[in-house]
């Protein structure tokens, strides 16, 4: 299928990419690697009547270690989080699970930022941001602005970034804690059914598509620090929580495999 | 049949490397959407968006609007180019059968998700794209039938409302047998009753469907290239339909990039696009994408399957009852009324059952029409017997590889005339049970599954069986008369040899990945005692291969290919006579070995074929009345079908805490007769195997309440990755078919007749201490935790 | 439209599309490199795949513009000048690695980048660094067969 006509413009700066989001609105999109975009795009989903091109803007492509954060540029591919020593040895998790996003020539051109602004509460990205603590530094008109992981995303393909704001980076602390990412899926290549990231040794944690958002899954998180065992905090991964219904799974089978994943991933990180 | 001293084998039988391969990796091969037709007219199809409804407007106002789109039409504006004619469906299986017109584009009603409504003319790929999204069409909801068994309940919505219902034919095979097997029921300890469901699937060969009719400029003749299995048939029946004499037509299947069944048809856009570029001069094209594609290329299976086993206190099956309830669609396409009976012959298995009684009633829906796919009849067919067949092994109290061997017919039984009066042709099922039971060991395996219960692991192992037999080899012309198909079974061959010794082959049969230039190379080269590489194999273009059937049903080798092994033979008799003449010496005492001829105990008076081809193509000294050139034509007409078989076996384990499904291991053993090519055998067996597993646990085409296909893309319908494959480990067993003189049978579907239900009852075999004896397919994960969560009372 | 500059396969190539023009349609259609073959609307099935300044991507997730100033190779760039094939192609023939073809410029051109990408390959990494490229006649095996021959002869 063939997406719609539309412009097209580079952007030569974050500055000017910003400047050409103020001017066309909500007619505009961002471009980066266009993973998201542009299949939306091919089965008109997505209609934009102008596209910014920031997939360019080189100088946001970087990761960064100081003290004890990383620093990541916001159009940072999925394979340079996967082939990052450094990565690797700061915020291992973050590696990990740009390694599991799907399949190498997606990885090639995917970025972070893309991902995150895309906000689609299936993808891997997003959750693993939330459950590290990240920080999302966004950019527009009147400046730079500092937005937790926890406060950004807000609905269904939603965030808090406004239309003529772009991501420009992505701080994530670099952990020492015990991690892991189980992603569930009926085929290597599909999005998660359920995923459910640790962080921390259980600090933080994380579920994907067990709703409308990315989603910390804070009562696992608060019955970890009151001692409950890893089973009895996995428990309660669903507490609360109304995840969709689709082709793969329905509402209450989405719980349990929750509560599953979530046991798992605490294991894995070693949380007994 | 001619017998020739042909030399030792010297091809067939290797693992010779495929000649198709190079245009193919270096992307020399064309395919349809490559065709570089400059000036063509690209084609736009607005597909109706809901699944009954009555067209009340279409606006193309916006569309034409669009720079580069040129005309929007209706149905109404198209129908003169066709008249009265509509998509043929050559397979009236019964006198009383119901077949709507089918017209390439709707008129009035759309009554499926996909039906055509309206086409958009353009000057380009993207101008067609624009346009088909720009048509507004104004729809009145009409109440739709979707699922098989709603089409048959009372009150339900009709389809075609003039029919007054849903019913297409009640097609049943050995009838007055009823009361026989009425009396082996009532008189039998054990008694097995399944309902089965068979989803539909879409096929999705990878290349999905094209065509481009091109006129030429003078002479009034039409070309169509289309991405088809079948450019003979399909000339015949787009002459037919749209009255362009046959001798106007030509049809070219380029490389096609898989077909599976699904490009065995007759489709709306092939017959649309000759129609408009007979008219307009111009060539006019279409290529389909991946989402068109699921609602307007035909789906496989789509029936429920009723299975009653009678057996005595052994399992020893005394009777089978089998009521099939089979989903056409809307319309019928080329031969879907047929596929249901392909598997009518087979629901008795690799058993021998005195009493056999099948009904198939046949209904419309409002979903896009079914039609041959992969095994068309014969997977489902398989799978309900070897389902059912575990179901008596667990009532009986044996294992499933003993009732199977208890049942089997033997191998002194052959030639074996089944129940329903097919002779098949040779087979030892004994012999392929026991290898397989021994290459997957099924008795370490079950050991593995005894500790992991044992433990209470989450991890479950079950192991799975499939026994199967099949027919391929389509078809005697005869016996498809007798089943009232619409065309014979044969296939055609030319062999000729040029004047440099080098051997032209033209075939009916239609490759599309099976290997066909390979094979038939190595069988000629074979009989000719040349290198295969000096064998030229055309095909798929009826300019150049005027005569054929081509390529389904795992026809090509056993009929096409012995077409070509005849054909041979004939053109080496003719050099016999000419190198007789030669030697001077008299034709019976040739021998033809290596490429020479030779005259029996005088090694010195001899010649080589390639004198003999010079020498036939100068003419200049040739018997009294013989035509000069070395070529021959054979049309084989099978005098039965053959009859692969196998056993599968299938190795899964069952997370029982998620429910996911993982093919651990998978062993199949397969006798399709002699192979010419193991290599090729083994792909076509890796790959059929895939596809059965993949409706076992994958693929579903889905659909909603209100006739919308939901799995319209790659995405949702789950084609499985290499991933999610297994690693085949395969071995054979060969019984060579008597039916043909080089003994094949056929290996295209095998894999994935056998697949489906060697992992179903896997699956089921994991479960079935937690309580768990039915599944329905796919097992998806949510399926699989269901179910133990109900068989443990609703417990999650 | 839009003026873009691609060195395809090699040579470069100036001419102008529609901004929404997909790479892999410029490749087709404006370049006529009919190789790589289209065949999916979601990105699943990578049939499209080439390699973007050496690396796989999917070129009917690209448009051609995101390409402008880039290395773009196609099937048709990987054999050797003398005419034989490149090791992929080689172990791609000798392995049955494909039937009718189609998913194979695509495959293969994912499997190039694969080894480069990935030293040390195992059976397990071939399946899943092949997992956005379907195939519907081989059932893979001598796919993944033939991905790990010529990863063990160093791929390129």
């Amino acid at each position: 299928m063939i997406p719609a006509a539309f412009d097209y413009k580079v952007a030569e700066s974050v500055e000017h990419a910003i400047s050409l989001l103020t001017e066309h609105g909500d007619e505009a999109k961002l471009l980066a690697g266009g993973h998201s975009l542009i299949p939306m795009m091919r089965f008109r989903l997505a209609t934009p009547g102008v596209l910014v091109d920031v997939g360019r803007l080189d100088d946001l492509r970087y990761i960064r270690r100081s003290n004890g954060t990383v620093a990541i540029g916001a159009l940072t591919r999925h394979s340079e989080l996967e082939h990052s020593a450094e990565l690797a040895q700061a915020c291992p998790m973050l590696s990990s699970v740009a390694a599991l996003v799907g399949d190498p020539a997606v990885r090639h051109r995917g970025t972070l930022g893309g991902t995150i602004a895309h906000a689609d509460p299936a993808s891997d990205l997003p959750a693993a941001v939330l459950a590290l603590g990240a920080t999302i530094v966004a950019q527009g008109p009147s400046g730079r602005r500092e937005i937790a992981a926890t406060d950004f995303f807000t609905g269904y393909f939603e965030s808090v970034l406004a239309d003529d704001e772009m991501i420009t980076e992505v701080r994530v602390p670099a952990t020492g804690g015990g991690w892991n990412y189980q992603k569930f899926n009926r085929r290597a290549q599909d999005w998660a059914i359920v995923g459910v990231a640790v962080a921390d040794g259980g600090a933080g944690v994380s579920l994907v598509n067990m709703g409308s958002t990315p989603l910390r899954a804070s009562g696992v998180e608060a019955a970890l620090a009151s001692g409950a065992s890893a089973a009895d905090a996995a428990a309660v991964a669903a507490e609360g929580l109304e995840p969709p219904t689709d082709l793969n799974a329905d509402s209450d089978y989405r719980s349990h495999l929750a509560q599953v994943l979530t046991q798992r991933a605490l294991n894995a990180a070693g949380v007994a | 049949m001619t017998i020739t001293e042909s030399a030792p084998a010297a091809h067939v039988g290797s693992r010779r490397l495929r000649k198709e391969d190079p245009a193919l990796l270096t992307g020399e091969a064309k395919f349809i959407d490559d065709l570089d037709l400059p000036g063509a007219v690209w084609v736009g199809v607005v597909r109706s968006t809901e699944a009954h409804a009555k067209i009340v407007g279409i606006d193309g106002s916006a569309a034409l609007a669009i720079d580069g789109v040129t005309e929007v039409l209706s149905g109404d504006d198209l129908a003169p180019l066709w008249g009265e004619g509509a998509l043929p469906c050559a397979w009236p299986v019964t006198p009383d059968m119901k077949n709507p017109p089918h017209l390439p584009v709707a008129r009035g009603t759309a009554k499926y998700v996909g039906d055509a409504v309206a086409v958009v003319l353009a000057d380009s790929r993207y101008a067609a794209a624009d346009g088909a999204a720009a048509v507004v069409v104004d729809y009145e909801p009409l109440d739709a039938v979707v699922e098989i068994e709603d089409a048959v309940a009372d009150g339900a919505a009709l389809v075609h409302p003039d029919l007054e219902s849903n019913e297409c034919y009640t097609w049943g095979l050995w009838g007055d047998n009823a009361a026989a097997v009425d009396a082996a029921f009532a008189e039998a300890t054990h008694v097995v009753t399944e309902r089965y469901v068979q989803q539909r699937l879409i096929p999705a060969p990878m290349e999905p469907r094209g065509c481009a009719a091109v006129p030429s400029p003078a002479g009034g003749e039409l070309t169509l290239y289309s991405a088809t299995q079948i450019p003979h048939i399909l000339k015949v029946m787009t002459s037919v339909v749209l009255g362009i004499g046959e001798n106007k037509l030509r049809v070219v299947a380029p490389s096609v990039g898989g077909g599976f069944g699904c490009k065995l048809n007759v489709y709306a856009e092939e017959i649309l696009c000759c129609a408009l570029a007979q008219q307009r001069g111009a060539p006019v094209r279409w290529t389909e994408s991946r989402a068109e594609a699921a609602v307007s290329t035909i789906q496989g299976r789509g029936q429920v399957q009723h299975i009653e086993l009678a057996a005595d206190s052994e399992g020893r099956l005394q009777a089978v009852r089998v009521k099939l309830l089979a989903d056409m669609g809307a319309y019928l396409q080329l031969v879907t009324p047929g596929v249901p009976l392909l598997g009518g012959f087979l629901y008795h298995g690799c058993y021998h059952i005195p009493n056999y009684i099948f009904e198939c009633k046949a209904v419309f829906t409002n979903r896009v029409p079914t039609d041959a796919y992969r095994g068309a009849g014969r997977p489902e067919a398989t799978y309900a017997i070897e389902r059912a067949m575990d179901s008596l092994a667990v009532a009986v109290g044996v294992a499933p590889e003993e009732i199977r061997s208890r049942n089997f017919i033997k191998a002194e039984d052959f030639p074996y005339e089944s129940p329903p009066g097919l002779v098949f042709d040779s087979g030892d099922y004994h012999a392929v049970l026991d290898k397989a039971v021994s290459l997957a060991n099924v008795a370490g395996r079950r050991a593995q599954a005894a500790q992991r219960r044992a433990a209470g692991s989450s991890k479950r192992i079950g192991v799975g069986f499939s026994s199967y037999v099949e027919m391929c080899g389509l078809a005697p012309s005869r016996v498809l008369a007798s089943l009232a198909y619409g065309a014979g079974g044969w296939e055609a061959a030319t062999v000729r040899i040029s004047p440099t010794c080098k051997v032209q082959v033209v075939t009916g049969s239609t490759p599309h990945g099976q290997g066909h230039e390979t094979c038939w190379s190595m069988i000629v080269a074979d009989k000719l005692g040349i290198d295969p590489d000096d064998v030229e194999v055309l095909h798929s273009d009826t300019a150049i291969s005027p005569t054929g059937l081509d390529t389904y049903g795992s026809r090509s080798l056993s009929v096409g290919g012995t077409a070509v092994f005849m054909a041979t033979d004939k053109v080496i008799d003719k050099a016999r006579s000419i190198a007789a003449h030669q030697l001077e010496a008299n034709e019976d005492d040739l021998e033809f070995s290596g490429g020479v001829f030779r005259v029996r105990g005088t090694p010195e008076a001899e010649v080589p074929l390639a004198g003999v081809a010079f020498a036939a193509f100068t003419a200049h000294d040739l018997p009294d009345g013989m035509e000069p050139n070395l070529e021959a034509h054979v049309t084989y007409d099978p005098p039965n079908f053959t009859f692969p078989n196998g056993t599968h076996i299938a190795v899964v384990e069952v997370d029982t805490d998620t429910g996911n499904v993982d093919l651990i291991d998978y062993v199949a053993v397969d006798d399709c007769g002699v192979q010419i090519n193991p290599l090729i055998v083994e792909g076509q067996v890796h790959g059929g195997i895939l596809q059965g597993a993949a409706q076992a646990l994958y693929e579903d085409a889905v659909y909603n309440s209100d006739g919308q296909l939901v799995t319209a893309n790659l995405a949702d319908y789950l084609v499985p990755s290499a991933v999610e494959a297994p690693r085949y480990r395969l071995e054979n067993h060969v019984s060579p078919s008597p039916t043909n003189p080089m003994g094949v049978k056929g290996v295209g579907e095998a894999g994935t007749i056998a697949s489906a239900p060697a992992v179903m009852n896997a699956v089921v075999d994991a479960l079935r201490d937690l309580g768990v004896s039915n599944l329905e397919m796919p097992a998806s994960p949510q399926t699989v935790w269901k179910a133990i969560s109900q068989a443990q009372g609703g417990a999650s | 439209m839009t003026s873009v500059t691609l060195t395809v396969n090699g040579t470069e190539r100036s001419f102008e599309v529609e901004p929404r023009t997909l790479l892999v349609h410029a490749l087709r259609d404006d370049l006529g490199l009919t190789g790589t073959n289209v065949g999916c609307d979601s990105s699943s099935c990578g049939a499209c795949t080439v390699l973007v300044d050496g690396e796989s991507a999917k070129a009917c997730t690209m448009f051609t513009v995101q390409a402008d100033g880039a290395e773009i190779t196609t099937i048709e760039g990987i054999a050797n000048a003398d005419g034989t094939l490149h090791p992929m192609q080689q172990a791609f023939h000798e392995k049955h690695a494909l039937q009718c073809g189609y998913c194979t410029p695509g495959m293969v051109m994912a499997a190039i980048s694969l080894v480069e990408e990935y030293p040390g390959l195992d059976e397990d990494g071939v399946r899943h660094g092949l997992e956005g490229n379907l195939c519907r006649c081989t059932g893979y095996q001598n796919i993944v067969d033939a991905v790990l021959q010529a990863a063990g002869t160093g791929g390129d």
